[in-house]
């Protein structure tokens, strides 16, 4: 283990300071992502709503998104906020409003998508059936959707986790920020050490994905 | 679908300009508002009211400033932010910079000293206000020791050299160089371990850098150890935040006279660069011999 320079996270309290790391990750993305679901429902309806203006800010919104790298975000509502406004915002604050920003526009657009892709007559044989139009939503129309929500929001909810590490530019000490630390610190004594440290925030990371990713899969068997 | 595409174009042309006009408008209320608001930086009476300091250093970038094995922060720039909070009488709040943001930092008044390895710059002077130095520094450039480059005429078209976003380094080599291609990085782990990996190659930076990096890693040379001008290194505080200024200068100039820095590199630099560089490296009381 000598030569992967593993043995270095067990010097002082270095792991203990990696895992409250991935903790400020982990925290920042669930916030955000519980945050960016139900946001994401709202403006995935209203993105299908037939009403010019509301269709028209929400593009620009969701243009908005995406043109802008997350590190700019962070950015403007951090540094800018306070040039601009004054606002003394925390970073964690900055970073969940960012990432809440973010996923509450791609969310949407996938819900839009989902929705969208049902095809009309599922809507008329429900209605010739005399379901009323909540019974056609909560009966017909939001089952399906869900169904063909899940794989695409887990893809968004682990980019979301994944990119928790741009906040380090703002910063927020997590666990990739330690790992650099840690290897810093310890560079004359074990130059290796950014391998094997590397290597233990990838399975950090998988650890956390990668659950989501199950509980995806076997909740689209139940529900297929 | 002829108006489907015209309102596409008109979102996108929306888009960006709203997008276009932010950015500009963080820019130019930046350059305005540093002398009418209140909020950009605290004086020194503030902070020794409040009974805290926020203090920005590198928290990955030993023997300068970084996080030991207990999870605090150590280093040259750390021992002198030490002492400022001792000589304050007030509590230390580091707060973990990158080369990219410190200005950002001070700009907006989120920390009240930069003590990053802060090199001056006729550039950066105009943004922040730079106390008495407490180093010497110039840029190196650092490269495996079986493909030397001893002058910057040898790095061949298709080369990319190393640099971190925001540093001397950077600045210097796209305005003298600008015919070599650069690979920026963030971060200065980053940097580091795409050098290892010949992702570049060479590594310019900071000469203390790179000198560290030679004496420490087995297989490079540094082929340029000194490149353009000598520059110093000082604490930064917001523009125009003079009392603290000029605290700052007076109490580099009271501990320059006990050797304080000395005692800063034999504390922190000995083990890195050893005792050859020390009057070398070392300013006293902000004068540059």
């Amino acid at each position: 283990m000598q030569s992967l320079g593993i043995d270095v996270l067990f010097k002082g309290t270095n792991m203990l300071r990696l895992l409250q790391g991935l903790w400020v990750s982990v925290a920042i993305s669930l916030i955000s992502v519980a945050f960016s679901i139900v946001l994401g429902f709202i403006v995935g309806v209203l993105m299908t709503s037939e009403n010019k203006i509301i269709k028209a800010i929400l593009r620009v919104y969701l243009e908005i998104v995406r043109i802008m790298p997350q590190m700019v975000l962070l950015f403007i509502v951090y540094f800018g906020t306070t040039r601009v406004f004054g606002w003394n915002l925390s970073a964690e604050v900055s970073a969940i409003i960012v990432f809440i920003f973010w996923g509450t526009a791609e969310m949407g657009d996938l819900v839009r998508g989902s929705l969208k892709s049902i095809p009309v007559i599922q809507y008329e044989s429900a209605k010739a059936l005399g379901l009323n139009n909540f019974q056609v939503y909560f009966h017909i129309i939001v089952p399906q959707t869900i169904r063909r929500l899940i794989p695409l929001s887990i893809n968004l909810i682990t980019r979301m986790v994944k990119t928790t590490s741009l906040v380090m530019m703002i910063g927020i000490v997590e666990v990739l920020k330690v790992a650099q630390q840690i290897i810093e610190a310890n560079r004359k004594a074990s130059p290796n050490a950014a391998f094997g440290v590397f290597l233990v925030v990838f399975i950090l990371y998988f650890l956390i994905c990668w659950p989501v990713s199950r509980l995806a899969k076997i909740l689209e068997k139940r529900w297929a | 679908m002829k108006n489907n595409w015209l309102k596409k174009l008109l979102a996108t042309v929306a888009t960006v300009a709203l997008a276009g006009s932010f950015l500009v408008g963080c820019d130019s209320a930046g350059g305005s508002t540093d002398n009418t608001s209140g909020v950009k930086y605290r004086t020194l009476d503030e902070i020794k009211a409040s009974g805290k300091i926020n203090i920005g250093v590198f928290s990955d970038k030993s023997p300068f400033g970084y996080v030991d094995e207990n999870g605090k922060y150590a280093g040259y720039d750390v021992y002198f932010a030490e002492k400022i909070g001792e000589d304050l009488g007030v509590e230390i709040n580091y707060v973990s910079t990158e080369a990219a943001n410190r200005i950002e930092y001070l700009q907006t008044g989120k920390v009240d000293i930069i003590l990053a390895n802060f090199t001056v710059t006729p550039e950066r002077a105009e943004e922040v206000d730079f106390a008495l130095p407490y180093m010497n520094v110039a840029l190196g450039v650092v490269s495996p020791s079986d493909a030397v480059i001893t002058s910057l005429d040898e790095i061949g078209a298709d080369d990319e050299v190393i640099v971190i976003s925001g540093t001397t380094a950077e600045t210097y080599l796209t305005k003298n160089y600008p015919n070599i291609k650069l690979q920026k990085y963030d971060a200065y782990a980053q940097a580091k371990t795409a050098f290892e990996n010949r992702n570049g190659v060479a590594w310019a930076n900071d000469n203390t850098e790179v000198i560290a990096f030679a004496i420490e890693n087995e297989g490079y040379t540094v082929g340029i150890p000194s490149l353009g001008d000598q520059d110093t290194i000082a604490p930064a505080v917001t523009k125009g935040n003079e009392t603290l200024l000029k605290w700052l200068n007076d109490e580099i100039v009271a501990i320059g006279a006990d050797n304080f820095f000395h005692a800063d590199y034999e504390a922190t630099l000995l083990d890195t660069y050893g005792s050859d560089y020390e009057d070398e490296l070392v300013v006293e009381s902000g004068i540059v011999k």
